[in-house]
């Protein structure tokens, strides 16, 4: 109970420094982001309401007023999702176009993140177990290669090569233009269709982090005592590799999901702006591109507090998979 | 690349420090010394080995690229979009500018960035790993809730954000972006491995003998942990080269800068896959991985000397 507790205080902790990050990076940048945000907005061609200055002067930093009346405004426009309009989507609200980003996102990164764990994983036990050998070495080398590929670099080359060369996937967009996205069934095999070049991509280079991790692991429990004992007392092979090996060097690598995590999630931005996937990793780029700062801070306050609620999930499963951690 | 130092290693032996101090009578600079046996053990290992002669000729080819480029990289006047050819080994971009002295020119760019920003990273993430090692209680619970978060808050898009903040776009704003983006992961490792060090006889000896708090945690504690800070270092070079090539083919570099990222950035922005120049896009992406491939590689070599399990038999 002590363990879920601490982890809860730690993360409530952690949601609020990154929400009051997002509120002191705009403002701690030179110059003024929020000029800049309204002259855009006002070349957009649409009238400037009272109410939108005063949502981009909260998220943004107003030239006026008090630093912690500000900080407080800021607060409870993100409790209500007003994040302003964006000068790059001027018919929809901030909060309306990241909502419909999301999910693609979510389904893209969670999809990748599951299938690279458990191929990186058996890659790190085999490579592990036959360590020394030239199996470990073509595995350690293919990993170390992939893991050193820009992610952008491999999903062009992919891109071209099986996309536009032998015609097998779309070339771009994440469903078939003039489609409205649903839940049926054969929206959905055609949105998946289009998802294979982005997943792919992003899951060949975040796969190295999982082989690493669980090679290191595999080969520290090696050197333990109870394994020389498990191998005296006459186990097969395999049950010594998998049962009293593997199983052992797998806690430590879950504990890393966090950070191969983030790893996918920055990944996804670069892949998904070369596919021009209909996700928050190019709208983040679109925002970029376009000096959009309402969207880009609600972006990357979404990113954030996605990555934080995920890991807080596998911080608490956790203890299910290492029930020594609750006591 | 965290993956490679996720375990804390044994500590290595303190006896590291002694035999400096007994070779300090000759001439040669100890620092020297120093590197320079640092340098002959990871080239007993195979694949730092590979590693350093690939950083080795990347180095050799930014230092020389004014003798060996056949061209200005930024002379405007070849045909543009032409293929590979006699007088353009690469092709020539958009702007009729040849590639293959812009391949070489960028070398420099990379490493620069690859190499300070990793150097800036690897300071801050020893200063704030070391103090918070050092010191249990209200100091050590800030600084590691501070790097945790850093953890947490995933680099890329939180760079991105930085630089496209930034108003003036140079080499070394990206340089700082990147590192200030990438030091948690070193600072967390040289953290644990700090307070296992704290309470060691050398240290309590030292401490008792009446030694300052600075000359203790970086003259005593410090030269301990070499083979970590090298390796954050080696980590934070890796993606510092990788954060550059993106942040640059993200169009959030300087332009005009001649660099592989910028190269992939015109490539992308001209369409040089549909039009058939793959080797703009190939070119470059290769270098980048290549440079974070050896960086990785030597990385092994400096991962096998302080952890003897995966040392190659």
């Amino acid at each position: 109970m002590r363990y879920v507790l601490r982890k809860v205080a730690l993360f409530v902790l952690t949601v609020w420094a990154a929400v009051t990050l997002n509120f002191a990076l705009p403002r701690l940048m030179p110059g003024s982001p929020v000029d800049a945000a309204l002259s855009k907005l006002a070349a957009t061609g649409q009238q400037i309401t009272n109410a939108q200055r005063k949502a981009i002067e909260i998220q943004l930093g107003a030239p006026h007023g008090s630093l912690l009346g500000q900080y407080w405004d800021y607060l409870k426009n993100i409790a209500q999702l007003k994040f302003g309009r964006s000068y790059s989507f001027p018919t929809e609200t901030v909060a309306h176009t990241i909502g419909k980003a999301l999910p693609w996102t979510l389904v893209l990164v969670g999809a990748t993140t599951i299938f690279a764990f458990i191929v990186g994983t058996v890659l790190g036990v085999y490579a592990g177990w036959r360590r020394g050998t030239r199996a470990d070495s073509s595995v350690t080398i293919g990993a170390t290669f992939f893991a050193g590929v820009p992610p952008f670099w491999l999903g062009l080359l992919l891109l071209y090569a099986l996309a536009y060369k032998l015609n097998w996937f779309a070339i771009k967009g994440g469903y078939t233009p003039g489609l409205t996205p649903n839940l049926s069934l054969s929206f959905l095999s055609d949105a998946a269709q289009h998802s294979v070049l982005p997943a792919l991509t992003l899951a060949i280079t975040t796969l190295s982090g999982w082989v690493f991790g669980m090679r290191n692991n595999m080969i520290n429990v090696l050197g333990e005592d109870y394994i020389t004992f498990a191998e005296a007392n006459g186990l097969r092979t395999r049950t010594i590799a998998l049962l009293y090996t593997a199983r052992n060097a797998l806690l430590p690598n879950v504990t890393s999901f966090g950070l191969s995590l983030g790893a996918v999630v920055g990944g996804s931005v670069l892949v998904e702006s070369v596919f021009s996937y209909p996700g928050l990793g190019n709208l983040l780029y679109i925002a970029v591109t376009n000096h959009d700062f309402p969207l880009m801070q609600a972006l990357l306050l979404v990113i954030c507090l996605s990555m934080l609620v995920a890991i807080f999930i596998v911080d608490l499963l956790y203890a299910r998979l290492d029930p020594r951690v609750l006591r | 690349m965290s993956m490679l130092t996720a375990v804390p290693p044994p500590t290595e032996a303190p006896g590291t420090r002694a035999e400096i101090t007994i070779s300090h009578g000759r001439s040669v600079p100890v620092p020297l010394l120093f590197l320079g046996r640092a340098f002959r053990t990871l080239w007993s290992n195979g694949k730092a080995r590979i590693g350093l002669c690939i950083v080795g000729l990347f180095i050799l080819v930014a230092i020389i690229a004014p003798l060996i480029a056949p061209h200005s990289p930024t002379a405007t006047t070849f045909t543009p979009y032409s293929s590979p050819n006699g007088t353009n080994l690469f092709g020539t971009t958009g702007n009729g500018q040849d590639v293959f002295s812009q391949m070489l020119y960028g070398a420099r760019v990379s490493l620069l960035v690859g190499l300070s920003a990793g150097l800036l990273a690897t300071f801050v993430a020893v200063t704030i790993g070391l103090i918070a090692g050092y010191r249990p209680g209200p100091v050590d619970e800030v600084l590691s809730f501070i790097t945790n978060l850093a953890l947490v808050i995933p680099a890329i898009p939180l760079m991105i954000i930085l630089a496209a903040y930034l108003p003036n776009r140079s080499v070394w704003t990206i340089v700082f972006v990147v590192a200030f983006t990438s030091w948690a992961t070193g600072a967390r490792v040289m953290r644990s491995q700090a307070s296992t060090l704290r309470s060691r006889e050398f240290v309590t000896s030292a401490v008792f003998s009446g030694e300052r708090l600075g000359r203790v945690v970086f003259r005593e504690i410090l030269p301990n942990m070499t083979s970590l800070v090298a390796s954050s270092f080696f980590s934070a070079a890796t993606a510092a080269v990788m954060a550059e090539a993106s942040l640059e083919f993200l169009g959030l570099g300087n332009p005009n800068t001649v660099s592989w990222g910028t190269i992939l950035y015109y490539a992308q922005q001209q369409n040089a896959l549909l039009t058939g120049q793959w080797v703009l896009v190939f070119a470059p992406g290769l270098a980048i991985a290549m440079l974070a491939v050896s960086f990785t590689l030597i990385n092994f070599g400096v991962d096998a000397l302080s952890n003897p399990r995966l040392r190659e038999k």
